[in-house]
């Protein structure tokens, strides 16, 4: 092996040193996970249908349940279990979002109400919302220009 | 005491470790050293209501016990130096409120423990105290509270990442005594290659005991092949293989008798802590099985 000297060798080294998450593995998981979590959204919609509820209140059914569902495994400390197996196949969804807002809540409960759960259950999901609403309002304004 | 070489420091009247203590968590009790811990916790929280609160719990009770175990009563100890991984070093500040021993909080991450035990050596031999108290503590828990993710959070580690190992470490040391001895010590620089990722701390950590190893051979003349056992302390199985490579580059060969006790406190293979333990209590809980093997 040849003397390491510059940051950029080493960092090339280290590349090939150290090993790999297992990608096909994870796909593959995430893959039919994230497929299942959509496919139960696709059954509660579709049931809202049956029941004669508009498209709108489907989907707020929907978001509703599936949110519900997965705070409620976060608090029983099962939905990291899944999310450890699963990586993007539970994050993507809503199921993720709700388990990043849960987290930091049970996280912080014991710095208190105001400052621990108040103030940092959207340290995980902060940056999701900050840029998702501006990228809405920018979307609202070009779309509110042309139409 | 006088140097040696570049920056490494010899002691005339060597210090002893008189005796050690330490108490680990459920994880690390069902670890390959499991034998070799004082006491193992059936849970993280230890009946307290926070990861802090039983962090703190941990330190307290491991101190209490190495001053037990030592038979030095602790208003003979003259001085403490201890750290954590907490901010202002909660834990051993609140843990160790009670012990009234002048304390010296220190922050080395994970060299905390070893930090300590040099300041100490150096405290001794240079006549400020006759025996020292040194303690560390870390906990899988609060680190990743503070530094990461919370514990709940549905995510993924990558093969690279380590497992901050729940526990604390004390020693008692003293200027006199029949050893084992601290002889040398060669604090180390700060090297920064430039690894940003925040998952591969072995490779960030490598190049630095790289460095250091190297300048304690050079200063103290010796080789390799003069030591028993050279260990590092959470460098993961990532790091360490790193680190022997680094060595095979300046044509030192380690692999004989080189350790790291990321790499043997867990077993990766049913463990599931990917490139081995972290954190202060890491080093500490190792050294206490190095220094069974070392004098029995």
């Amino acid at each position: 092996m040849n003397p390491i000297e510059t940051p950029k060798q080493y960092s090339d080294y280290v590349d090939k040193k150290s090993p790999n998450s297992p990608i096909l593995k994870n796909c593959f998981n995430a893959f039919w996970v994230g497929g299942l979590i959509c496919s139960i959204g696709q059954i509660i919609f579709d049931f809202c249908k049956y029941k004669e509820m508009d498209v709108t209140s489907s989907n707020t059914v929907v978001s509703i349940v599936l949110i519900g569902i997965a705070a409620f495994l976060t608090g029983l400390n099962i939905f990291n279990k899944i999310g450890k197996f699963a990586g993007a196949g539970s994050l993507i969804p809503i199921t993720g979002f709700a388990n990043s807002i849960v987290s930091p809540a049970i996280e912080y409960k014991s710095e208190g109400y105001v400052m621990g759960v108040g103030g940092k259950m959207f340290t995980v999901a902060g940056p999701v919302l900050v840029f998702g609403i501006s990228a809405s309002v920018i979307i609202g304004i070009i779309a509110t220009l042309f139409a | 005491m006088n140097r040696l070489g570049k920056q490494t420091i010899h002691f005339d009247n060597p210090p002893t470790i008189v005796e050690t203590a330490s108490i680990v968590g459920p994880k690390e009790a069902q670890g390959p050293m499991a034998g070799y811990f004082d006491q193992c916790l059936e849970d993280e929280f230890w009946g307290e209501k926070t990861w802090e609160k039983a962090e703190s719990k941990i330190i307290k009770e491991t101190v209490n016990l190495a001053v037990t175990k030592s038979g030095i009563p602790a208003t003979n100890i003259d001085f403490c130096f201890a750290g954590d991984l907490l901010n202002q070093c909660i834990s051993s500040s609140f843990g160790l409120r009670e012990l009234n021993i002048p304390f010296f909080g220190i922050f080395g991450a994970c060299s905390t423990f070893v930090e300590g035990m040099c300041l100490a050596s150096i405290c001794l031999e240079g006549g400020a105290a006759n025996n020292v108290l040194c303690a560390t503590s870390s906990h899988f828990c609060s680190a990743e509270k503070q530094f990461r993710f919370p514990l709940e959070l549905g995510n993924q580690r990558p093969p690279t990442a380590q497992w901050t190992v729940t526990g604390s470490g004390a020693a008692v040391l003293s200027s006199s005594g029949n050893g084992p001895f601290i002889t040398h010590i060669t604090p180390g620089k700060i090297i920064d290659m430039g690894i940003k990722d925040a998952n591969n701390m072995g490779a960030a950590m490598a190049p630095a005991a790289f460095d250091t190893l190297m300048t304690h051979f050079e200063d103290t003349g010796r080789k390799p092949s003069y030591y028993d056992a050279i260990i590092t302390g959470d460098l993961g199985h990532v790091g360490k293989d790193i680190l022997e490579d680094l060595c095979k580059t300046k044509g030192y060969n380690i692999n004989a008798n080189y350790d790291d006790c990321g790499v043997l406190i867990f077993d990766k293979s049913k463990q599931d802590t990917h490139s081995g333990g972290s954190g202060c209590a890491c080093i500490r809980n190792s050294i206490f099985w190095l220094f069974l093997q070392t004098i029995t």
